[in-house]
């Protein structure tokens, strides 16, 4: 079957089959592979992607679902050379160490940041609670989420809005 | 966070005052991975690649009565079917395993645990591959399995290993350590001995990145480039070179970015040897990477041990000795990996941080039909179960006398002035001054009035629990008079050079699975060289880019490879002022290092910069004999010892009297691990283990059921704590360097995983005290709890 999505801000039409998931089409497909995956039964969250600006965990969507949806990665998150504040942030305060979590935490972190600006502690721990990080034991991206909601990036962030809706 | 120190330093330790070297610096491996640029082998794509993957037994111990592989080979896209018979055919079936056992790559005679490898399917993409493996027919024989260790050895109980010629029971090894005779002595004349039966459950590592590989043969001239999900890449290349024929010359491991490894990979999987085998078959490369029931089915697990301690006493608190007795659990093929002088890894070590009289242990290990491995989930060979015996026979004990169990360790530890300090089972402790940390996590946690909070609350019925617990850990393996494994010895290579423009690059042997070595390492090469961190390029896991080496486990990469790095900086150095003194035409012993240049004594605005030697070495000034021409160096580091960090950690836990739920309020943790090179690494390996080790007490186990099934096998039975589960850690630090290390530091890496499972655990029991518990086994699940409430307590199958 035919799909069409909007990827980081580019537009893809793919034929697929129909049982293919999300995560591998990704990957495999479109050869994005800061997406990761981890387990087979949508506890882990390495998997994580937004679509339309929502966390879901892609070894659970079909590649179909996701036909006319817009698709954000981690390679989506950062603005040219201008980092994300939530990359930023896990670089200043140690929010990673293997890195195959990452991804998926970043992205959940943007998605609460965009709803939320100013989460407390609990509502940042809340938030990443689908997914598992098995180097870090969780407060150091806490901080990181914290560190990020502290330096917003205003201009930059209204820039890839407006970059989205033109491409829309 | 709170960071407290409350006495000085070791100089070379300090924060922020010496940012050229050791100090809080943000990672060089960060912005690749932010970007979702790491490079993890299922992100690797060869071209022709195939994909493969492994059917695996349903049933935990039946005899293969035939495979049926003709539909799967009918199957479109598939281009290979492999199973026992081919291996057979090839003397490929059965693999060396880590502990001179044998192992089998697939089934060629008889399943011995559930999930283990019956076929191999290659085909064109993952999803032909696994749509091949259900049409693969498979007609089992199935045989009673022997799922409780404690009746592996009954008479009559099914023989597993009958591939072992000889072999009429499930016995794999006795092993024992300290004195015998001495402390049955103790304690026979004890005023006080305490028993218990001592369960640590079957857990497992799972990192969140699963075991996989991509194997690439070249046929024409019979090369190997082997991608591995592997922690010890030279390791591994010399076993492939033994088990497959390929010389070792022809054979290239390649470790990239690792998504965690925590011991899971250590071992060497029939995965990784089917797809070198897929490969040769069909003369393309192949990928296989399992999924993650796989991987909580078939990999290293961790520990398995039930242990019967026994603590003597005197009635004052006087702890005068610890004897006991361990049946280790093997699983089906005895795969551990652990120093071939030590089949119970440093159990050892379970004399803890007391000063005793005697001690002694006997370890006896027996085969069962579960998954083969052990010494895994950052365990430092079996410390994990060591410390958790003695941290747990000590506060039984504490609880016997009715002291308070903080006062108790007090009480015994080992003095600053006895180290190096002779244990009674056969280690040397390095270094260490105990009370100065335990006394700063008691600051921490406000220990007093934590107990009066406790009094107030039990009054109310309300169960809060207060758990203590010091580890000493023993890291760094080894000396190679005493370790090695499989013969190879426990040794660690480094080579430094030194690049004309004053750029480094460092290669080392060992393989990060998110630790942060090339931050850390180049960290250390700056402190050495005096050239900044973001000058020093740190190469490793690929085995034809560096130095031989055992790898990145038992906390061992600072200990001994961050001693070889430091050793080959200072070499580079010392050559650097022969040939400084050659461009300033003088003799080296008029020179005087700073950091990052040798100058003339008594005139230091007469000098050479490290980049100003590294040209000259590289120019065209005349040097002196012996002397090369490059700024380069190499050595091989053989520790004199292993390190001893430790810790004291204490943890405050509330129950929920309702549901028996667990909910960790606090956890104090201070470390001391000597000589600290980033602190920000430092603090996240700490924070990483507690996580481990919450989620061991309170959530994790691999159980099985009578008929051998494994209840562990995805991520919805086996719990991971999340944000939710664990508190934001409250961590310190103490230094006490080692003396014999290069630059003084000790392991860290795994210190918290072996010191945060008894501190959870004694807080529960502490919680539970008003109902009479005196011991409750792991995982201490909200179920568990209630039923040790109704007084009736059971250990984990």
């Amino acid at each position: 079957m035919q799909i069409s999505l909007t990827i980081n801000g580019t537009f893809v039409t793919r034929e697929i089959e129909p049982r293919v998931l999300l995560v591998h089409f990704i990957r495999d497909d479109l050869r994005l592979t800061g997406t990761h995956w981890g387990c087979d039964t949508s506890n882990c969250g390495t998997c994580v992607v937004l679509m339309d600006g929502q966390p879901v965990k892609s070894c659970t969507v079909l590649a179909a679902m996701a036909d006319g949806h817009t698709i954000t990665t981690v390679e989506g998150l950062a603005n040219g050379a201008t980092l994300d504040p939530v990359q930023q942030g896990f670089m200043e305060e140690h929010g990673l160490q293997c890195g195959f979590c990452t991804p998926g935490m970043m992205l959940t972190a943007r998605a609460l940041l965009d709803h939320n600006p100013h989460p407390e502690p609990l509502e940042i721990r809340e938030a990443i609670s689908g997914q598992i990080c098995r180097c870090t034991g969780y407060a150091t991206i806490v901080r990181s989420i914290q560190w990020a909601a502290e330096h917003p990036l205003v201009a930059a962030a209204e820039t890839t809005e407006k970059e989205e809706e033109v491409r829309a | 966070m709170t960071i407290l120190e409350d006495r000085p330093s070791n100089p070379a330790a300090g924060d922020h005052d010496r940012p050229i070297g050791h100090g809080r610096m943000q990672r060089k491996e960060d912005p690749r991975f932010v970007r979702g640029k790491g490079h993890y082998v299922d992100d690797i794509v060869l071209p022709g690649m195939l994909h493969g993957a492994i059917l695996r037994a349903p049933v935990a111990h039946a005899r293969l009565v035939s495979i049926d592989t003709t539909a799967a080979l009918a199957h479109p896209g598939v281009h290979a079917v492999i199973t026992g018979t081919d291996l057979q055919a090839l003397g490929l079936a059965w693999a060396p395993t880590l502990s001179m056992d044998v192992q089998a790559v697939l089934v060629t005679d008889k399943v011995r645990f559930q999930g283990q490898e019956v076929a191999f399917v290659v085909a064109d993409d993952r999803y032909a591959a696994r749509d091949a493996l259900e049409l693969i027919q498979v007609e089992y024989d199935v045989l009673p399995p022997v799922v409780d260790a404690r009746k592996a050895m009954d008479p009559g109980a099914p023989v597993i290993r009958d591939d072992l010629e000889g072999r009429t029971d499930n016995h794999i090894f006795d092993w024992e350590a300290g004195n015998k005779a001495e402390t049955d002595a103790v304690f026979a004349s004890a005023d006080v001995v305490v028993k218990q039966e001592i369960v640590y459950p079957r857990v497992h590592p799972a990192p969140m990145e699963t075991c996989g590989a991509v194997a690439d043969f070249d046929p024409i001239d019979g090369r190997l480039i082997l991608y591995e999900t592997t922690q010890a890449p030279h390791a591994h290349r010399t076993l492939f070179a033994m088990v497959s024929g390929i010389p070792e010359h022809k054979i290239r491991v390649v470790s990239p970015d690792i998504g965690g490894g925590f011991g899971n990979k250590v071992g060497i999987y029939p995965g990784y040897i089917l797809a070198v085998v897929g490969s040769i078959v069909t003369g393309k490369p192949v990928k296989w990477v399992e999924d993650r029931s796989e991987n909580l089915m078939s990999t290293s697990f961790a520990r398995d041990y039930i242990m019967q301690g026994e603590i003597a006493a005197t009635r004052d608190g006087k702890i005068l000795a610890l004897r006991t007795n361990v049946l280790a659990d093997h699983g089906a093929f005895n795969a551990t990996a652990q120093p071939t002088k030590y089949p119970a890894g440093f159990f050892h070590i379970f004399t803890g941080s007391y000063d005793l009289a005697a001690a002694h242990c006997t370890v006896t290990g027996v085969y069962t039909n579960k998954a083969p491995g052990g010494v895994a989930y950052a365990c430092s060979f079996r410390v994990t179960e060591a410390v958790y015996l003695v941290e747990r026979m000590v506060d039984i004990l504490a609880r016997k006398l009715e002291m308070d169990p903080a006062e108790l360790r007090l009480k015994n530890f080992i003095k600053k002035e006895q180290f190096p300090y002779p244990n009674k089972t056969g280690w040397e402790y390095d270094s260490g001054d105990y009370e100065p940390t335990m006394r700063l996590s008691m600051k921490m946690a406000g220990y007093d009035e934590l107990r009066r909070e406790q009094k107030e609350k039990r009054e109310r019925g309300e169960l809060m629990g207060i758990g203590i617990s010091f580890f000493t850990e023993t890291v760094g393996a080894g000396p190679r008079k005493d370790m090695d494994i499989l013969g190879l010895g426990m040794a660690d290579g480094a080579e430094l050079r030194i690049h004309p423009t004053g750029k480094a690059v460092v290669r080392i042997s060992v393989q990060s699975q998110g630790q942060g070595h090339e931050t850390t390492f180049a960290q250390i090469v700056a402190e050495e060289i005096g050239i900044p961190p973001e000058d020093i390029d740190v190469v490793h896991g690929d085995t034809d880019q560096t130095p031989f080496g055992l790898g990145t486990y038992g906390s061992r990469s600072t200990p001994v490879s961050g001693a070889a790095v430091a050793l080959v900086a200072r070499k580079v150095r010392e050559k650097a002022r022969f040939i400084a003194a050659a461009m300033l035409e003088t003799r080296p012993e008029d020179l005087e290092w700073e950091k990052g240049r040798w100058f003339v004594k008594g005139d230091p605005s007469v000098g050479k910069t490290m980049a100003e030697i590294a040209m000259g070495a590289h120019g065209t000034v005349a040097l002196p004999e012996g002397i090369d021409g490059n700024l380069d160096a190499e050595v091989t580091y053989d520790p004199p010892n292993l390190t001893f960090p430790f810790g004291a950690y204490i943890c405050v836990v509330d129950i929920d009297p309702g549901t028996g739920h667990v909910k960790v309020r606090r956890f104090i943790a201070v470390d001391d691990c000597g000589t600290r090179i980033n602190p920000m690494i430092i603090e996240g390996q700490i924070h990483g283990g507690l996580t481990d080790g919450v989620g061991m007490a309170l959530m994790e186990i691999i159980e099985f059921d009578a008929e051998g099934n494994c209840l562990g096998g995805s991520l919805m039975d086996y719990l991971i704590p999340t944000a939710m589960e664990v508190p934001d850690w409250e961590t310190g630090f103490t230094v006490t360097p080692s003396p014999h290390h290069p630059i003084g530091a000790k392991g860290v890496g795994e210190s918290a995983t072996v010191g945060s499972p008894p501190a959870v655990v004694n807080a529960v029991v502490d919680a539970l005290a008003p109902f009479g518990v005196v011991h409750m086994d792991m995982p201490c699940t909200p179920s568990r709890v209630w039923e040790a409430m109704q007084g009736r307590t059971r250990p984990p199958v």
